[in-house]
């Protein structure tokens, strides 16, 4: 694993507030995401850690608080930092969004068809070039129903990084996914982030996996971060919302892994 | 001020206020979604390649259609002109009759009315679907412009194809009339034709065509708007709202088309 710089955040959250009418999702978030680190957010389902996701990439707007991507605010009226933030940054989403109209390569060459002046054969050979770092360059030409599960995840982390980001967030990657393709998923994560030297953002509820892919750790509870430290301060930690969350997801493990023995007997 | 006086009134006035409000916010937020719209045509990139595709997309569909209900129009107008022009001893006529309805009426709201039968439709759903599976709140994160990227090229087509479809549906319209006034009816098929040269004037072209290609922006921003917020507003979720967004898109776009029908008839007359 990269060790995380010690340099200023590159993504730096302070006291972010989300509500939606009467009920508040996000009650004060405070976040530090060093360059070239994985920085994973745990937390159970419902907690609002998609929520923080969209926020940061301005696809929901916050009640309050500020986001800054190297230590520059972004704001609604800044629309030429928003601007650089979105050409640094791209979102991997929960269920791919790919175009199903478009084939896998159009699909890939969509973000520099748009946001570029690059020539046709420049985003061509970019296009073919981050199919072939994921090992789908012969599949350039399939439409993404005609593709499974992980390939379009593959596909999708393509398209996230023909760009060239220095921030890739992940919304819950491993959502819906079985334990094996789970360790692929994030395996993947960790090979293409080293491989790029992007920084990622994830958010899931997948502790294991997260523990064993990510530099550093939060956990989202009721709102607030009430944990962030090292995957090792999260596996020793004793504070009882930590250790609750813990139990729980390890709890959810064995109870599935006797009823799958029970099965399988 | 205005939420608390209506919350203060009689239901009925109250309820009828709420869908005033909605209904005027409605037009507003349309009339932005096409000013967004129109605006990012500078914006998007390639986009002649993006409106060559909505060309053909909106085209090529509707195409057969557009020739059988021009054909079978023209046919009925033939026979239902020849026996009412025929009481009055003026066959020689018909091909004026025919040719005037189709040009001034039947052709511009009868194609348009099939265009958003068919292609209106699919935009409508396909829109809802990319809106449901949040690609287009994938673009957005991209930073590409949404409505440049799906919306502008449907409107650039639609200004092109709406008064091209217009024009093929009145010259089959023609051929129709033609056959069943000359063919069958035994109107003489010269009488026929050169009725229709001295009776079309280029003010009756003109008007068609402004009147399909009003119809035209008018059906796709409706069908488009629809789509692009399939899940705004409405208590239907996933499929349904997809569903529900098509249906409106396709019933709010037949009734503006007639509503602008009488606005620019009453310019032209």
């Amino acid at each position: 694993m990269n060790p995380p710089s010690t340099d200023a955040p590159l993504l730096q959250v302070d006291q972010l507030v989300k509500s939606f009418g009467e009920n508040p999702v996000l009650d004060g978030i405070d976040l530090r995401v060093q360059r070239g680190s994985i920085f994973t957010v745990l937390g159970p389902s419902g907690t609002g850690k998609s929520v923080f996701l969209k926020c940061l990439a301005g696809v929901m707007q916050h009640d309050s608080g500020m986001i800054s991507f190297e230590g520059r605010p972004l704001v609604i009226s800044d629309k030429e930092t928003r601007a650089d933030f979105r050409r640094r940054c791209s979102f991997l989403f929960q269920n791919n969004a790919l175009f199903d109209s478009l084939s896998a390569l159009e699909n890939v060459s969509l973000p520099l068809e748009q946001t570029t002046d690059l020539d046709s054969r420049e985003i061509q050979h970019r296009s073919m070039d981050a199919l072939a770092q994921l090992e789908l360059e012969s599949f350039r030409d399939r439409f993404p129903s005609q593709m499974s599960g992980g390939m379009q995840k593959r596909l999708a982390l393509a398209r996230a990084i023909v760009t060239r980001p220095e921030l890739v967030l992940f919304d819950e990657p491993t959502a819906g996914l079985d334990p094996l393709r789970r360790n692929a998923v994030f395996s993947m994560i960790v090979k293409y982030q080293r491989r790029f030297n992007f920084t990622a953002l994830i958010v899931t509820h997948d502790v294991p996996e997260a523990l064993v892919a990510s530099n550093r750790v939060a956990l989202l509870n009721g709102g607030r971060i009430c944990f962030e430290g090292t995957p090792g301060d999260f596996s020793s930690s004793s504070d009882p919302v930590v250790t609750g969350f813990r139990d729980s997801t390890e709890a959810l493990r064995e109870s599935l892994s006797l009823i799958r023995s029970d099965f399988q007997a | 001020m205005t939420r608390t006086f209506l919350a203060k009134s009689p239901p009925m006035i109250s309820a009828l206020g709420r869908e005033t409000i909605r209904i005027v916010s409605g037009f507003g937020d349309l009339a932005l979604f096409t000013g967004r719209s129109f605006g990012a045509a500078v914006s998007t990139k390639r986009l002649f390649r993006r409106v060559i595709r909505a060309i053909y997309e909106q085209g090529t569909v509707c195409l057969p259609v557009i020739l059988i209900v021009g054909l079978f129009t023209g046919l009925v107008l033939g026979l239902q002109g020849y026996h009412i022009l025929s009481r009055f001893g003026s066959e020689g006529l018909l091909g004026a009759m025919v040719s005037l309805s189709l040009i001034r009426e039947m052709g511009p709201v009868l194609a348009s009315l099939m265009l958003i039968g068919q292609s209106g439709s699919a935009l409508a759903a396909e829109l809802g679907i990319q809106r449901n599976s949040e690609q287009i709140v994938a673009l957005e994160t991209m930073g590409v412009e949404s409505h440049g990227y799906l919306v502008t090229p449907r409107l650039i087509a639609a200004l092109i194809v709406y008064p091209f479809q217009t024009a093929l549906f009145v010259v089959i319209g023609f051929w129709g009339g033609s056959l069943s006034g000359s063919a069958l009816l035994g109107v003489d098929s010269g009488v026929y034709w050169s009725s229709i040269q001295r009776a079309v004037e280029s003010r009756d072209l003109r008007e068609c065509f402004i009147k399909a290609a009003v119809f035209g922006l008018l059906s796709v921003t409706i069908c488009a708007y629809q789509g692009f917020h399939a899940d705004r507003n409405h208590s239907e979720t996933g499929a349904r709202a997809v569903s529900a967004a098509t249906t409106r898109a396709v019933v709010i776009s037949s009734i503006m088309v007639l509503v602008a029908d009488y606005v620019v008839s009453s310019f032209f007359i």
